[in-house]
């Protein structure tokens, strides 16, 4: 039974690295209706940059506050830059453009950084606790606090605003939404930079136990993407209740089945996933798109 | 007074010229129609009035230049279009397209009773104002757009086609309450449309384009005596 609780709470902790990154998946999908595949490694240069900071002597806290503005800036401005030109055309070109930029910001980490492990500090305390018999380090419980914390802001972001109400509109449909006076431009620019910014506080959340590489994140990602694709592409509470499920079955399948065991558990995730989207293929969570000539 | 004067205007989809000097008025809560053929530039010269297109000549509205201006400014000076193929946002509930609609508004209290307004004349849409605007009938897609426009509370109306796809009696329907919602509300509009029976029920005068020119103008009653408007647009 302790095992078992232990496997749990820590599948938990796992499962929120994942999810961190899903809400960023999820935030630029619902603000610009793309699948951004270099989410993961924007999330590893606001680590850097937070790393950086630290090493001029901020205080952790500060130091990824700091990151968090940059990396806005820094969506902002890939969306401006890059990513504009090709919106409009084919979304799938836009798709790749993303999958380029993933190469290009692990490379520009590495180049810069090097490909040495780098320590990251916590902001939590090392300390762990005693829960039901399992022990739990006071690092996981912050983590998952935090991500539920986010989650609960984008949901409200998302139903309960004007700004969230006119990022989907036009992720939706752009030129129609500027009929309606929405200035679609920024409000892209504001859909990349939020989710650069949610990365950000993913790569900090994930650096102290991952420990800083650029590559940190290429795991995480692939985890992040099939949690977005089972909890559906439109809801952040689906994304992070399939991010902890995998985070846990994936602990629990490396245990109990012997069949699949530590060398085997990355399968775990795309086995639910090819069931998830067998019986439901909207996603858990997403809300079924019918469409009606 | 004119609220919007089209002169000579021209334009083009990259290098192909679309129109090729297209001109009109539209009065101060008047109702102008543009009719012609497929492919005559009927919706271009709605997307160049609302600058979604690249043109020439000279767009007045309001007195002032409007030409070259982007679409998202154009809404801003009280100009609201429904595209051709209404631009139903889909995923979204009814009741948030028309939210969208409104996004440029301030005033709360009026945005609620033009919501409730666009609700009575479109009572099909009251029914489904929690469903996502893609699970909705062509005809209740198209009363959606146009309520949709309506809640920006605009001055002048483009519509594009209203009656696309939809069957007879029902095309019949939302014209109806285009109509209704033009005398209660005053707003002026011009009226792309391919069936010009339905287009006579609404507009006071009308435009003939034939590939992407002005071919004939006049008021309604005018046209629709015209033996070459009836056989080719009045079904003979």
């Amino acid at each position: 039974m302790d095992t078992f609780i232990q496997l749990v709470i820590d599948g938990l902790a796992l499962g929120s690295v994942y999810a961190a990154l899903a809400l960023a998946i999820v935030l630029v999908n619902q603000s610009t209706g793309l699948i951004n595949f270099s989410q993961g490694a924007m999330a590893v240069l606001s680590a850097y940059f937070a790393y950086v900071l630290i090493g001029w002597g901020f205080p952790t806290i500060l130091a990824i506050l700091g990151s968090i503005v940059v990396s806005f800036l820094l969506g902002a401005i890939v969306e401006r830059l890059l990513i504009r030109r090709f919106e409009g055309g084919d979304p799938d070109t836009a798709v790749v453009v993303t999958i380029g930029l993933l190469t290009l910001f692990t490379g520009i980490a590495g180049w810069i950084w090097g490909y040495n492990n780098r320590q990251f500090p916590s902001l939590f305390p090392l300390e762990t606790v005693d829960i039901l018999g399992a022990v739990v380090s006071v690092r996981s419980i912050g983590t998952t606090l935090t991500i539920v914390g986010i989650m609960v802001v984008l949901q409200l972001l998302f139903q309960g605003t004007k700004l969230g109400l006119a990022l989907r509109a036009v992720a939706i449909n752009p030129s129609s939404a500027a009929y309606s006076g929405l200035p679609v431009g920024r409000l892209l620019m504001i859909g990349w930079g939020l989710a650069a910014a949610l990365g950000a506080v993913a790569g900090a959340l994930v650096a102290p136990a991952l420990t800083l590489t650029p590559g940190m994140m290429d795991t995480a990602l692939v985890y992040a993407l099939a949690a977005v694709i089972i909890g559906g592409l439109n809801s952040p509470l689906g994304a992070v209740v399939a991010a902890w499920g995998i985070g846990v079955l994936e602990n629990l399948a490396a245990v109990y089945v012997p069949f699949i065991g530590y060398d085997l558990k990355i399968a775990v995730p795309f086995i639910i996933l090819f069931v998830v989207l067998l019986v439901r293929p909207q996603g858990l969570f997403g809300r079924k798109v019918v469409v009606r000539v | 007074m004119t609220l919007l004067e089209l002169d000579n205007v021209t334009a083009w989809y990259g290098p192909v010229q679309v129109l090729d000097g297209v001109s009109l008025s539209v009065p101060d809560n008047g109702a102008v129609g543009i009719l012609g053929a497929n492919g005559a530039g009927k919706t271009t010269t709605l997307r160049a009035i609302s600058g979604a297109v690249r043109t020439g000549g000279r767009i007045t509205y309001d007195g002032r230049d409007i030409r070259g201006l982007h679409p998202e400014q154009v809404a801003k000076l009280g100009i609201a279009h429904v595209p051709e193929g209404r631009g139903t946002l889909g995923q979204l509930t009814v009741r948030e397209n028309l939210r969208v609609g409104a996004y440029l508004r301030k005033d709360r209290k009026a945005v609620a009773e033009d919501l409730d307004y666009c609700l009575e004349l479109f009572p099909n849409l009251k029914d489904r104002i929690s469903s996502s605007a893609s699970a909705l009938s062509g005809g209740e897609q198209q009363m959606l757009a146009v309520a949709r426009a309506f809640m920006a509370r605009p001055r002048l109306l483009l519509l594009d086609e209203a009656s696309l796809g939809l069957a007879p009696s029902t095309a019949k329907a939302v014209y109806e309450a285009i109509r209704r919602l033009r005398l209660e509300s005053g707003i002026a509009m011009l009226i792309v449309e391919q069936n010009a029976n339905l287009a006579f029920t609404l507009v006071d005068s009308a435009i003939v384009l034939e590939t992407g020119r002005n071919v004939l103008s006049g008021s309604s009653a005018e046209l629709k005596g015209m033996d070459e408007i009836r056989r080719a647009y009045l079904g003979g």
